[in-house]
């Protein structure tokens, strides 16, 4: 540790996120720690190797260099398993084609870095000779550089090469600056940076994450991006080794503006929004939707979840049923509402909030058009994608794939003059017996968004006939697609679905048998006394013994009974 | 070695390359490209076979893609006019299906994982073309190039493991910049100045691998052969520097053409068949100038959305629900597409045959397997998926324009043809019902 720590010269963050622990109103009613946790028994889970997300690999980006230095080429595709791409990072590696991507984006970054606008500011030591090397003034900008990148102090195995390295390219080049951004090209390309690496330790009551990769998985779950200087300082000096340093941290993030940003992630994540990259409608039928009305209406439903969640500090189970919602002009033009631009609350974004008024056919983030176009086909509705994201994104309810050999015969053409409305077309789902089983699932919480066509513009008909919005959902009946908002607020899959889903997206994997024990019995109970708030919740989470107790990766998480004898978390 | 030593050998080797540096190697220029036959390069190599496979999805009608007769010389089935310029150059493969063995069926997806793959569960297989590339395609600079018509990145078939999904360029002309921008060394140049940017990069990443075993030590086995196949996607973006540091050989074939326009992408037919068409060209390119020998294209996804231009229903719910017409006996709406699919497809081999290539064409030393991933999309089924090898006469490996019928055993016996044709040594292939060591002799050349 001595030569690591030699190497770090007086460890410098080269931008000082702003951390000022704003307390703000949302705040005041944050409930304390979590003395009930059952945890004697929860074992916790296997460390997890997480690939950055795009929106990670950004975050990092702007947070270590600043907001204005643009990321050139493409990011592979993200990959979805259990329901959230967060837990597909532990399970995605980088292809070669993949890699060639982060080299060229590595490039462009560095190039900035070292660019003469940005250079002088970035980088606070200057060699004897530009066209020397210099391999104190390198290995100033590689440490203190790569404690950000790498999320811990870099070792010497790692910053020795690269400093050496350096200096080999400073002469192949001619230029100090060239050789020292070829080195940071290299660095934002190691795996050390593309993922997100969770290093078990052992600690007085069995083996937990060590802090910094406590630290990387607080930021990441809190605030979307790698931590900051204050948290790694936090990490070095051993603060998270105890529950009131944790709990000191957690409150510092919980407080922060940036929460927003981790709140918008856990969400766009949940509720699929990437699906909007590849979502085409037809132009000649929907001549208003573009790729502009794709992003206001993933932006009309984070407003309206951070607003409901973190400013006015509501119920989570509210969301589908709320009336409160933001409109720019796009969006009003799909949902026939006038957006004019001196409209109270208004801000110069061309944003402003708006009430549906009782009586509006639409209530709840369902019925906006982030969900109804996203689970739509691109020239029509279809119940049964609606139904089936309603199931497993909401009620993180599996519907299984449909068999092989089906025959379709039955869900007939849209032109038979008996069949009218997709209703009367879909009936034939419930009537052959090899559908019934998952149709009746999906199908009957789907109608009742048929109100709602494919960009989610409201019709009070299909093809000249009335549509029937009524349906079931779980036993219980209601009329429309208000009816199924509240449903949906009332169902108890819905909180569940929450508490688990949450917790999956904060450790980056499905949750291991003990930990889902824990879920049901100890954390949704606090959620319930918590009154379904959000930030609470985050708050028992991030702040629980659970959240950074691991098992060996190789061994099957299963509760560990022996671990309770011995008063772990305690 | 311990780091220090092999830090000094790296020094040594670049010491070694600022030497090489310093001379503009300069070669003469159309000195002599090919051997007196036009089958080998200059320096004796033979001209390489390369591979691609061609994906689109939703199948074709049941009863009118398949040759009646067996063996060569069969007469051109309803559905595939199109290629009736190609048929000595194309094989029809009938009648062979993917077995799930009860794994879940993966609507549209299942059918062709177990063909590409040889299974269609939770196992870490390669697809078909990375073993191809892995063992063809050390010597080029990307390994195997993956493109969706669609400009869906998503849309691929081409896979390292469950890990590593080797996702489509979705843009041409992003492709053309990736290919034949600055770092693209044209083979034909007078003379030849390695990059001392490129240099001194390949010399500090390769920095970054010393730390690997460490790093491996904290990881559990899973995790580890996701680091290990990092390491592998490293290993190849250092074999593209340096071959961005050697003086290539000089290809006849080779130019570089223009740099396309870009034009609007989507779900539409026509949109996809202009953008196929711009990436096949420009693929063309790409193996002439031997910047890859594998090529993976994606014509639409499995579940295919494409669509008429103004018609809200896509080929996928064409296939379901389109009533099938009394008097033809099929589904017209959906044949409609699976004409513009196959049209599509014959031009690609007519791209590939338009450039020639010593005594022959790109044609005849490529072989592209075309393949669906359903029998009857109507009703998913995994018997008869449609495959097709199209080109390779020339290159000596394989026989070509036959129709083989598979009475329902496994896709793999293609896959492991291919496999044995182009060299590779592998007696079996696949996992439980998909597993074969039954190659189709009657192709093996």
């Amino acid at each position: 540790m001595a030569s690591k720590s030699k190497i770090l010269w007086g460890g410098i963050a080269l931008v000082v996120v702003a951390a000022a622990v704003v307390a703000g109103p949302r705040l005041m009613d944050r409930q304390g720690g979590n003395k009930s946790d059952g945890i004697a028994a929860t074992a916790g889970g296997p460390p997890v190797l997480r690939r950055l997300t795009q929106a990670q690999y950004k975050h990092a980006i702007a947070d270590i260099f600043g907001n204005d230095i643009k990321i050139g080429g493409r990011f592979d595709p993200d990959i979805r398993e259990s329901g959230l791409i967060e837990v597909g990072a532990g399970k995605a590696s980088v292809p070669e084609s993949g890699l060639e991507q982060y080299g060229k984006m590595a490039r462009t970054v560095a190039a900035q870095v070292f660019d003469k606008q940005h250079r002088d500011s970035l980088i606070d030591c200057k060699p004897a000779s530009v066209t020397a090397p210099d391999d104190k003034c390198a290995a100033q900008f590689l440490s203190q550089v790569g404690r950000l990148l790498y999320r811990r102090l870099p070792t010497q195995d790692e910053l020795g090469p690269l400093i050496l390295a350096s200096a080999e390219a400073t002469k192949i080049v001619g230029n100090f600056y060239a050789g020292l951004e070829i080195a940071l090209s290299s660095m934002l390309q190691a795996p050390q940076f593309l993922f997100d690496w969770e290093v078990p330790q052992k600690g007085p009551s069995g083996k937990t994450l060590d802090a910094y990769s406590k630290a990387a998985r607080l930021s990441f779950f809190l605030w979307d991006t790698a931590p900051d200087d204050e948290l790694l300082t936090a990490a070095q000096h051993g603060d998270l080794d105890t529950p009131k340093g944790i709990a000191g941290q957690v409150d510092r993030l919980l407080a922060s503006p940036r929460l927003e940003t981790g709140v918008r992630a856990y969400f766009a994540d949940m509720l699929g929004f990437d699906g909007f990259d590849n979502l085409a409608k037809d132009p000649a039928i929907y001549p208003k939707y573009s790729f502009g009305l794709a992003i206001d209406a993933q932006e009309q439903t984070l407003r309206t979840i951070t607003d409901h969640l973190l400013t006015r500090n509501g119920d989570y189970r509210d969301l589908f049923t709320t009336r409160n919602s933001f409109l720019s002009r796009p969006l009003g033009a799909v949902y026939g509402i006038p957006v004019p631009k001196d409209a109270p609350g208004a801000t110069p974004d061309g944003w402003q909030p708006y009430v549906f008024p009782a009586g509006d056919p639409r209530s709840g983030i369902l019925m906006q058009i982030s969900f109804l176009a996203l689970h739509s086909h691109p020239g029509r509705t279809s119940p049964t994608l609606r139904g089936k994201a309603l199931r497993e994104t909401i009620l993180c309810q599996k519907v299984p794939d449909p068999p092989g050999n089906v025959n379709f015969n039955l869900v007939q053409d849209t032109k038979n003059p008996l069949y009218k409305t997709v209703r009367q077309r879909l009936s034939a789902h419930a009537t052959a017996p090899t559908c019934v089983g998952c149709h009746k699932m999906m199908d009957p919480i789907g109608l009742a968004l048929e109100n709602f066509d494919s960009i989610g513009t409201y019709r009070a008909g299909e093809n000249e006939a009335a549509i029937d919005a009524s349906g079931e959902i779980d036993g219980v009946k209601f009329n429309d697609a208000d009816g199924l908002g509240k449903a949906v607020h009332d169902h108890p899959a819905t909180s569940a679905c929450l508490v688990n889903r949450l917790y999956a997206y904060s450790v980056g994997r499905t949750p291991t048998k003990s930990e889902t024990e824990w879920l049901r019995s100890d954390l949704m109970s606090g959620f319930v006394a918590d009154g379904y708030r959000l930030q609470p919740l985050m708050r028992r989470i991030a702040t629980s013994d659970v959240f950074f107790r691991v098992v060996s990766p190789d061994s099957e998480a299963k509760p560990v009974r022996s671990a309770s004898a011995q008063g772990v978390g305690q | 070695m311990n780091v220090a030593q092999r830090l000094a050998t790296r020094r040594n080797f670049m010491r070694g390359m600022l030497a090489g540096a310093a001379i503009n190697v300069a070669l003469p220029f159309l000195d002599c490209f090919l051997n007196a036959n036009g089958t080998a390069l200059a320096d004796g190599a033979p001209l390489p076979t390369r591979f691609g496979t061609w994906f689109w999805g939703c199948g074709l009608t049941p009863g009118r893609w398949e040759p009646k007769t067996l063996g060569a010389n069969y007469a051109m089935p309803d559905e595939l006019p199109m290629l009736a310029p190609y048929r000595d150059q194309l094989s029809i493969f009938s009648g062979f299906k993917t077995f799930l063995d009860g794994n879940g069926l993966v609507p549209h997806v299942s059918g062709q994982r177990g063909i590409m793959t040889g299974t269609t569960g939770k196992e870490n297989d390669p697809s078909l073309d990375v073993l191809i590339a892995d063992a063809t395609g050390a010597n080029t600079r990307f390994r195997s190039l993956e493109v969706s018509a669609m400009g869906n990145p998503n849309n691929t078939i081409s896979r390292r493991s469950n890990s590593v999904i080797n996702a489509s360029e979705g843009s041409p002309a992003a492709l053309y910049a990736r290919l034949f921008g600055p770092e693209f060394k044209d083979p034909n140049a007078a003379d030849f100045k390695p990059d001392l940017r490129v240099m001194a990069e390949k010399s500090v990443l390769s920095a970054i691998k010393e730390p690997r075993d460490t790093l491996a030590g904290q990881l559990g086995a899973a995790d580890k052969s996701r680091l290990d196949e990092y390491f592998t996607s490293l290993r190849q973006i250092e074999q593209q520097m340096d071959l961005q540091l050697q003086k290539p050989q000089p290809l006849e074939a080779c130019s570089v053409g223009t740099k396309p326009v870009e034009i609007p992408t989507g779900t539409e037919v026509a949109m996809a068949a202009a953008n196929h068409k711009l990436f096949a060209q420009i693929l063309a390119h790409a193996i002439a100038c031997d910047q890859t020998r594998v090529m993976n294209v994606s014509f639409s996804d499995g579940a295919s959305s494409l669509r008429r231009g103004g018609e809200p229903t896509t080929q996928h719910i064409h296939t379901h629900e389109d009533p099938i017409d009394d008097k033809l006996g099929y589904q017209p709406g959906a044949a409609w597409f699976e004409n513009q699919i196959m049209l599509s497809f014959a031009a690609l081999l007519e791209t590939l045959k338009n450039v020639r290539e010593g005594d022959g064409t790109l044609l005849d030393r490529t072989v592209v397997m075309a393949l669906s991933e359903c029998g009857y999309a109507k009703q998913h089924t995994l018997e008869s998926i449609p495959i097709f090898l199209a080109g390779g006469k020339g290159s000596g490996k394989i026989k070509t324009g036959l129709h083989v019928k598979g009475d329902g055993e496994p896709g793999t016996r293609v896959g492991l043809t291919v496999q044995q044709c182009l060299g590779l040594s592998v007696n079996s292939w696949g996992v439980g019902s998909m597993r074969t060591a039954r190659p189709l002799t009657e192709l093996i050349a």
